[in-house]
């Protein structure tokens, strides 16, 4: 696998970014239906956790015993995952445009029936982080130093059993476990302080003894030094909120709960397609 | 290892996956603070670095498990069948679902824990776990099976939920007893074979020692009754319980559990598919019970010897 450094030099996130939002866009139109909102907000991270050399992965030998595992434990937002793999090479990039379709490898939420080189079946919020645990715990009674990553979203840990994998990690010095929060402000029906209020989170997670950065979930640079001191840090298991925007990149959809779970017709995605290359 | 002659299926479970845990370095165990009830214990001091104890927290003790099985460990969570198996929407998607090598172990079956009354008493495990595809559900009747059961259980690559005891049970095997994964078990048959049997009882775990009695009782009355252990509720032997069925006037099934969705209804399944057409009785738990000892609770909620016999005798229609 190569050096971390090595790949991190030779990419541009924000390129990247832009370029795979495009493609989060396409496939959620050709598919009629999904999630662009968590989809959007968690893409940026996604995309310096793989290409920044954060996550040890193989596109040619996806089950390498050493791989690092990432666990998307928000399933909906499955299109983000599946673009930055299918660019990385673990499928077909013509493959995006099968999502949800019968038949298809890419299901509405992560089915490694379908695709092995998926970590876990999830789409029942509020599980993937006990099972980050449970790999965790794994991996340290092996001696191996492959490392966990699980991303949930903000309205996800809304659920309790978040909270009892979040008391069961520190218990076990999961230093080799990294939870990260796509706190971008909005689940379903509204806006997550309405729904059921998370603050003050970094205090609450800390409070369970994990270490916690909070940062700018779209601040490359800000991604990128979290990472990097988050895998300094020993002896307790690491947390990143990402201070995000559900949405992120097009701005009629930016923290409009409407935009939840609705794919863009395609004059929508025409616009946003338009906006997103735009740049701003 | 000289085997105990009485006990409580989870006895025999405790002991043999402490004996396993020197051959399997595998094998890691998971507890929500009760393992001193469901007899891990014995695992938990012989192997300390493989015993993981979580607290209170049921739903993260399956997730956990399912965690620890993607890493390769073959691992068994443990609980009061109510409290686990309750986490049924975890164990769908992370056993069951994700296909992950996890053992699920529920102690304090039933109504026959007795006295600590209608919320410890797991009454619905069975269905509920039976309609999860890729689950096999397990309940073995005594020392003997239990053991057997767990070896292969560990052995077993894939989602296993086992349901076992806090009660003694009685002893329902003899020396040599080979248990059968998938097999409806013959446990007693009338010295002389009738051309059709009055009844055929099947009976699973902690009723099987009340069904050899019924059959007995009903011997010395001149019925003539074959009784069988379904340790295996799912996937169901679905050919042996019709044969068995066909070569009786009725059938009887007799279980710690509610009425719907465990062996009666897996029973009724087989023969209605196989198209025998045989009356089916089924004597189970139809509400939430109370304190009392087992054999108070067995005698008022229809588990009894007498109830099982006087089942085998009664007017179908
Ligand atoms: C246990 C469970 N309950 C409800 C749902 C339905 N659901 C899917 S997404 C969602 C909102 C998630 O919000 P959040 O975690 O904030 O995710 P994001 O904003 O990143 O989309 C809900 C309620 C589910 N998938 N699982
Ligand atoms: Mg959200």
């Amino acid at each position: 696998m190569p050096s971390t450094a090595e790949k991190r030099a030779t990419h541009d996130y924000a390129a990247l970014a832009k370029d795979f939002r495009v493609q989060i866009i396409k496939m959620l139109t050709e598919a009629g239906s999904g999630h662009p909102g968590g989809s959007l907000s968690a893409i940026d991270f996604l995309t310096v956790l793989y290409y920044g050399g954060y996550l040890k992965h193989d596109p040619k030998n996806p089950q390498a015993p050493d791989r690092d595992r990432f666990i998307m434990s928000k399933g909906h937002c499955v299109p983000a995952l599946y673009t930055v793999l299918a660019n990385l090479g673990f499928m077909p990039k013509e493959e995006l445009m099968t999502l949800r379709k019968f038949g298809s490898r890419l299901q509405g939420h992560p089915d490694k029936r379908r695709l092995p080189f998926l970590e876990a079946n999830t789409g029942s919020l509020g599980q993937g982080l006990s099972i980050a645990v449970g790999l965790a715990l794994g991996a340290k009674l092996d001696k191996a130093s492959w490392q966990v990553v699980c991303m949930t979203g903000d309205g996800e840990i809304q659920e309790g059993q978040i909270w009892e994998a979040a008391m069961s990690a520190p218990k076990f010095a999961l230093d080799n476990l990294t939870w990260v929060v796509d706190f971008n402000q909005v689940q379903q029906e509204g806006k997550t302080k309405q729904q059921m209020d998370l603050e003050p989170l970094k205090a609450k997670i800390e409070a369970f003894n994990w270490n916690v950065q909070e940062i700018d979930g779209h601040d490359y640079a800000a991604i990128d030094g979290a990472l990097k001191k988050a895998a300094s840090v020993s002896g307790k298991p690491k947390a990143i909120i990402l201070r995000s925007i559900k949405g992120k990149g097009v701005s009629w959809m930016e923290l409009q709960t409407a935009w939840h779970g609705k794919s863009p017709k395609k004059d929508e995605a025409e616009k946003a397609i338009a906006e997103i290359l735009g740049g701003k | 290892m000289a085997s105990a002659t009485s006990g409580a299926t989870r006895d025999a479970f405790g002991e043999k996956l402490a004996e396993m845990g020197a051959t399997e370095p595998r094998l890691v165990v998971i507890d929500g603070d009760l393992g001193g009830s469901t007899r891990t214990t014995g695992f938990m001091k012989k192997f300390p670095e493989r015993h993981f104890e979580l607290g209170i927290a049921e739903q993260n003790v399956v997730g956990v498990a399912a965690g620890l099985a993607m890493a390769g460990k073959i691992p068994v969570a443990t609980s009061f069948a109510c409290f686990i198996a309750g986490r049924l929407e975890v164990i769908r998607v992370a056993v069951a679902y994700n296909q992950t090598n996890v053992k699920i172990v529920g102690t304090h079956a039933g109504i026959g824990i007795g006295d600590d009354g209608p919320s410890q008493m797991a009454l619905e495990d069975v269905a509920a776990l039976r309609a999860l595809p890729g689950m096999t559900v397990l309940q073995p009747a005594d020392l003997a099976e239990t053991r057997q059961a767990v070896e292969w259980m560990v052995k077993h690559h894939g989602g296993v939920y086992m349901r076992l005891t806090r009660q003694n049970t009685d002893q329902v095997h003899g020396d040599g007893y080979r248990w059968q994964f998938g097999k409806i078990d013959l446990l007693w048959k009338p010295a002389k074979a009738p051309a059709k049997f009055q009844a055929t009882v099947f009976a699973s775990g902690a009723t099987c020692g009340n069904a050899i009695a019924a059959a007995k009782d009903l011997e010395s009355r001149g019925f003539a009754v074959q009784v069988f252990n379904v340790h295996t509720l799912k996937p169901f032997d679905v050919e042996g319980a019709a044969k068995a069925a066909a070569a009786s006037t009725r059938v009887v099934t007799v279980e710690d559990h509610n009425e719907n969705g465990g062996l009666g209804s897996a029973v009724a399944e087989a023969i209605a598919e196989r198209g025998v057409g045989v009356p089916l009785v089924r004597l189970a738990v139809r509400d939430f019970a109370e304190s009392g000892t087992t054999e108070e609770l067995y005698d008022k909620y229809g588990l009894s010897a007498k109830h099982i016999a006087e089942a085998c005798l009664r007017n179908v229609d």
